[in-house]
């Protein structure tokens, strides 16, 4: 499946976050979207799921639902002092099956207990996930995007606060998303990782500064015109015409 | 055993109103227990006290055109909440104030509203009658009420559990599966409502919040699943009830305070005692284990 993102402007009170993006990711690969703090990373993966409208331009999911959509937020906001077990958590990945009444089928079940022992956590499925560690619970959550079964699965900043080891398990599960020609789009700050995981690299900040095959986006001149670029950011900053100037071309 | 009996039982078997009082209790307790614990698995503890607040104006006008009659000040009641938390809700939706804070000022805008209409129109002693109730004097219809509301409350609640329990633990989860946690939400806000108007002929509009929270919060110390808490806080509520009206009973006390202070006892001593979150078993030093 394929996501094109064509024109797109995204912005908070008037200033863009994203803007006038446009590309393809490669579907069923693996694309990292990296840049300085600012650049609207996180802004695109919530367009595309629907939480931010844009000012301008869309995103394409090809014909994809939302509910097709494996969303991880940077940071999940979850309320983990509630007593809810951890395989419980896992089961509502299958969410697109039993909805919001729906009971939950043998094979759901069954789904939820191998993405559990898949991330190495089988034994824990009892356990309140408040008793778990950070590393514990962003398994659990990698397993609960498994269970969803989504071919567009979106991450945004998995590893922040997470060791190695855990880090390294939960990358040999993005390779295995892509051997099973699933679309990741991840959020990433550890070049290192992105080098060894990821296949293609969106290089952001506001605007395209490189989009294709990661050797080529991560070089050393494109990571500086990346930090140059976000440092703009002025109050008064004048309407933007760039649409205004497309319009005119257009017209005979 | 015979000691027990008049301690108890009788009570009950020789008083009607205490029969239909008991009878208001356990049907409120039903309702309001999971509404509690909800208001608390979604950081709302507050909100409750809010909204019983914003009952009263409603309340007030049902009583200035009908008298003391429980289906006016009831469907006053329960439009005025209603409203408050609407009102409030789309506030912070559209504006910078926060939920918490724009339900502050729409409750404290109807309280005072409320109390103006009550001591304009109405005698202090019926004022005092809508701010305190008294679970004593409910009627065949007052009961019917309440009772319906119990049922609808647990009927809603087990239809809606699954997703409104998602929205208090992972809302971000909900939203990017593509379900709408608000309709939820405000389904959860409309029984919450409807519970305040049933409490408040029993036990009064500023009580009624009592029954909801002490036993939900007091629930949190001893269970350690949602379901558990479930049933804890019906249980709590259940009790708090019975042993409220026993003691208003046997020391010639108020009814509606009996009870929320029985109530509040449990949820004192379950701080101390409780072994999920009591002060007493955290100080018991149990040494560590292997792994």
């Amino acid at each position: 499946m394929s996501v094109r993102l064509s024109n797109l402007t995204v912005s908070y009170r008037r200033h863009p976050a994203v803007h006038h993006v446009s590309g393809e990711f490669a579907a069923g690969q693996a694309t990292a979207i990296v840049g300085p703090n600012g650049a609207g990373k996180s802004t695109i993966l919530k367009t595309m799921i629907g939480a931010l409208r844009p000012d301008a331009g869309r995103v394409e999911l090809g014909g994809v639902s939302r509910q097709h959509i494996a969303y991880l937020p940077q940071a999940a906001q979850i309320d983990r002092s509630l007593p809810v077990s951890v395989l419980d958590t896992v089961l509502t990945g299958a969410w697109r099956h039993m909805g919001a009444f729906g009971a939950a089928r043998a094979q759901d079940w069954q789904a939820a207990q191998d993405a559990l022992a898949a991330v190495g956590l089988g034994e824990f499925a009892q356990r309140p996930v408040s008793a778990l560690s950070a590393g514990q619970f962003q398994r659990v959550l990698f397993a609960r995007i498994m269970v969803q079964d989504a071919p567009l699965i979106l991450l945004d900043e998995p590893f922040t606060a997470i060791d190695a080891r855990t880090t390294h398990d939960l990358l040999a599960l993005v390779r295995r998303w892509q051997a099973e020609q699933r679309t990741v789009i991840a959020v990433l700050h550890d070049f290192a990782q992105v080098r060894e995981y990821f296949p293609h690299t969106l290089l952001l900040s506001r605007e395209v500064v490189a989009w294709g095959p990661t050797a080529e986006v991560l070089t050393e001149a494109n990571l500086q015109r990346a930090s140059a670029n976000v440092a703009h950011w002025h109050e008064q900053a004048p309407v933007c015409r760039v649409d205004d100037a497309a319009a005119q071309e257009a017209q005979p | 055993m015979n000691e027990l009996y008049t301690l108890l039982v009788q009570p009950f078997i020789e008083f009607g109103f205490m029969r239909r009082g008991l009878v208001g209790c356990l049907a409120l307790a039903l309702g309001c227990g999971p509404i509690g614990l909800f208001l608390v698995m979604r950081r709302m503890s507050l909100m409750g006290d809010a909204l019983s607040h914003a009952v009263l104006p409603g309340a007030a006008i049902g009583f200035i055109f009908a008298g003391l009659s429980l289906p006016a000040m009831g469907l006053g009641g329960f439009v005025a909440g209603i409203s408050v938390a609407l009102i409030a809700g789309l506030v912070s939706r559209f504006t910078s104030v926060r939920e918490d804070a724009s339900f502050a000022a729409f409750y404290l805008l109807a309280l005072s509203v409320g109390v103006l209409l009550v001591s304009k129109y109405g005698s202090n002693v019926d004022l005092i009658h809508i701010l305190f109730g008294t679970v004593l004097a409910v009627d065949d219809a007052a009961l019917l009420l309440v009772a319906s509301i119990a049922s609808l409350t647990l009927l809603t609640l087990a239809v809606i559990y699954r997703p409104l329990l998602l929205e208090s633990y992972d809302p971000a989860f909900l939203q990017s599966v593509g379900a709408s946690g608000g309709a939820y939400h405000l389904i959860f806000l409309v029984l919450v409502v409807l519970n305040l108007v049933a409490g408040f002929q029993a036990l009064g509009t500023l009580m009624a919040v009592g029954l909801m929270m002490l036993p939900a919060i007091t629930a949190r110390l001893w269970a350690q699943s949602v379901g558990g808490m479930l049933l804890t806080a019906i249980a709590l509520a259940l009790s708090s009830g019975l042993g409220g009206l026993l003691c208003s009973y046997h020391f010639d006390l108020p009814s509606g305070p009996a009870i929320i202070l029985f109530a509040g006892s449990l949820y004192l001593l379950s701080l101390l005692f409780a072994p999920a979150g009591g002060v007493l078993p955290r100080l018991i030093r149990q040494r560590h284990l292997a792994h």
